[in-house]
């Protein structure tokens, strides 16, 4: 990294340590008082206590959990969809509308249905999530699988692949960057779409906990939980921030 | 545009919604009378509820905590925008966190926002806000910097001053990729006020959904939604159109 991309990281951490300094301060001189938000020190070091105690194991482990099913749901039903329909000129023709719209559309407002159709359970928001991310991932990866140059393809063609080689030997591995932005995507929204759910209606979870603690005014759970949840998705996105680079740069392109 | 064009360029999206109306049909055939409507029921109903004053009050409510959250998210969007945009070091500085901040969950803020507003109207509007600002912002970073500079240049060749050449080279410049980041938010800030109203409201489109859950009252819930979906997919289509015909202009 250059000397100038050093300084301008270290500026950023200075301005985020600063803010969570000022919330400290105003948590702790009364600004802010401790019914509307704990000190950040506090948050850290309740959250600590919970994961220690375990008694919230259950809400958080039922939480990720959904929220992997449907990542994972999403990412391969979106690539396998992206494949078939980057084949299928008709089909592309009819869904690129129903792309361009889709995050326009409140998918949580299917919730209501969703629980009717399936009950209250794990399902509905697993498929709530799923429907949240999957489009995300269809996109991109039809992106890149659209900036496929030529002649890869002419390779392929010469060295007799089938349709399936072609997909998992070149274009696939190709479009991999683009598809990452979508993988990333649908991390997001797969979290979304889980605890947004679970806010609404649900029996258990982080999102349940989170709401059942705001209505006790527990903010000693509350915060902490949130908190962990920004963590995990962050810490999700910055991983594959980085492998998309490392990615890119074995490239040349960046 | 001639009239086979024309046709081309509508043939997709109505073979979108043929297909779209199929599936539900088909959907409603598998799950049945307990579960959905069809589509010609859910429109049936759907005309049934606008001659009724308490569904109009619900919409009004909406329609206000919306119009105010989108309001708020397109003038700070555009303020922080234009301000990291046009200066370099904040902008580097503060760029990466605003999309940090675009890929968090923030449902999960929702409870905060909740406590530092209060349960009603304010809270609503906060929320929606938090949900549209970030795209708008991101996009106008953007297209500030993305102003190639040949074009400011040639304003001062011209001996344009300020206010001139803010509107006749850096707004129409910048315009078309603002107006992506405003289409965005458009989206994010309707999907962040009906969540609000769907969590903890009295009153609202997103209430309605709520309480008719708990009734168990399947044609409210489809009709609500159905009304919602129309409303998002007929607007950011309009807005699509307007966008790409921004872009292609330039």
């Amino acid at each position: 990294m250059t000397r100038t991309g050093n300084r301008i990281a270290l500026l950023r951490i200075a301005v985020l340590a600063a803010a969570v300094g000022l919330l400290e301060v105003l948590c702790r001189t009364g600004v802010i008082d401790n019914f509307t938000m704990p000190p950040p020190s506090r948050i850290v070091r309740d959250l600590a206590a919970i994961l220690a105690s375990g008694t919230l194991m259950p809400a958080i482990l039922k939480t990720l959990g959904n929220a992997a099913t449907a990542f994972v749901l999403a990412v391969s039903v979106g690539v396998t969809a992206a494949v078939l329909i980057h084949a299928f000129r008709g089909l592309r023709e009819a869904l690129d509308p129903l792309f361009a719209t889709y995050y326009a559309i409140p998918v949580l407002a299917f919730y209501p249905l969703l629980i009717i159709l399936f009950g209250l359970g794990d399902v509905p928001q697993i498929v709530i999530a799923f429907m949240l991310g999957v489009v995300a991932v269809i996109v991109n990866t039809l992106n890149g699988l659209d900036r496929v140059p030529r002649v890869l393809l002419k390779t392929a063609r010469i060295h007799r692949m089938t349709p399936l080689e072609i997909a998992s030997r070149v274009t696939l591995p190709y479009a991999v960057p683009h598809v990452l932005t979508g993988v990333r995507l649908a991390i997001a929204y797969s979290l979304i779409g889980i605890v947004g759910s679970e806010f609404i209606m649900s029996k258990g979870g982080m999102g349940f906990e989170i709401a059942f603690a705001y209505m006790s005014f527990d903010n000693a759970t509350m915060y902490p939980l949130i908190l962990l949840i920004l963590v995990v998705s962050i810490t999700a996105n910055l991983l594959l921030a980085a492998w998309e680079r490392t990615l890119l740069a074995r490239r040349g392109l960046r | 545009m001639s009239g086979a064009a024309a046709a081309r360029r509508w043939r997709g999206p109505a073979a979108l919604i043929v297909g779209l109306l199929v599936l539900w049909q088909l959907l409603y055939l598998l799950a049945g009378e307990v579960a959905l409507r069809t589509p010609a029921q859910t429109v049936a109903y759907t005309l049934s509820l606008v001659p009724q004053d308490a569904f109009w009050t619900h919409v009004e409510e909406s329609a206000t905590a919306f119009g105010a959250a989108l309001a708020i998210a397109v003038a700070s969007g555009l303020a922080i925008g234009l301000l990291l945009g046009f200066h370099r070091l904040s902008g580097d500085v503060g760029e990466p966190m605003l999309v940090a901040v675009y890929s968090i969950p923030k449902v999960t803020l929702y409870p905060i926002v909740l406590l530092a507003f209060g349960l009603g109207m304010p809270a609503k509007i906060a929320f929606g806000a938090i949900h549209g600002f970030v795209p708008i912002a991101l996009f106008t970073i953007n297209a500030v910097r993305n102003i190639r500079p040949i074009l400011v240049k040639t304003g001062r060749v011209l001996r344009l001053g300020p206010i001139e050449t803010a509107t006749r080279i850096l707004l129409p410049a910048a315009l078309p990729e603002i107006f992506t980041g405003l289409r965005i938010g458009f989206a994010l800030t309707l999907i962040g006020t009906l969540l609000g109203e769907m969590f903890a409201s009295q009153r609202g489109l997103g209430y309605m959904l709520m309480n008719a859950i708990g009734l168990h009252n399947v044609d409210v819930i489809m009709s609500v939604t159905f009304l919602l979906i129309v409303f998002a997919a007929v607007v950011s289509s309009i807005l699509l159109r307007i966008d790409r015909a921004l872009h292609r202009r330039f």
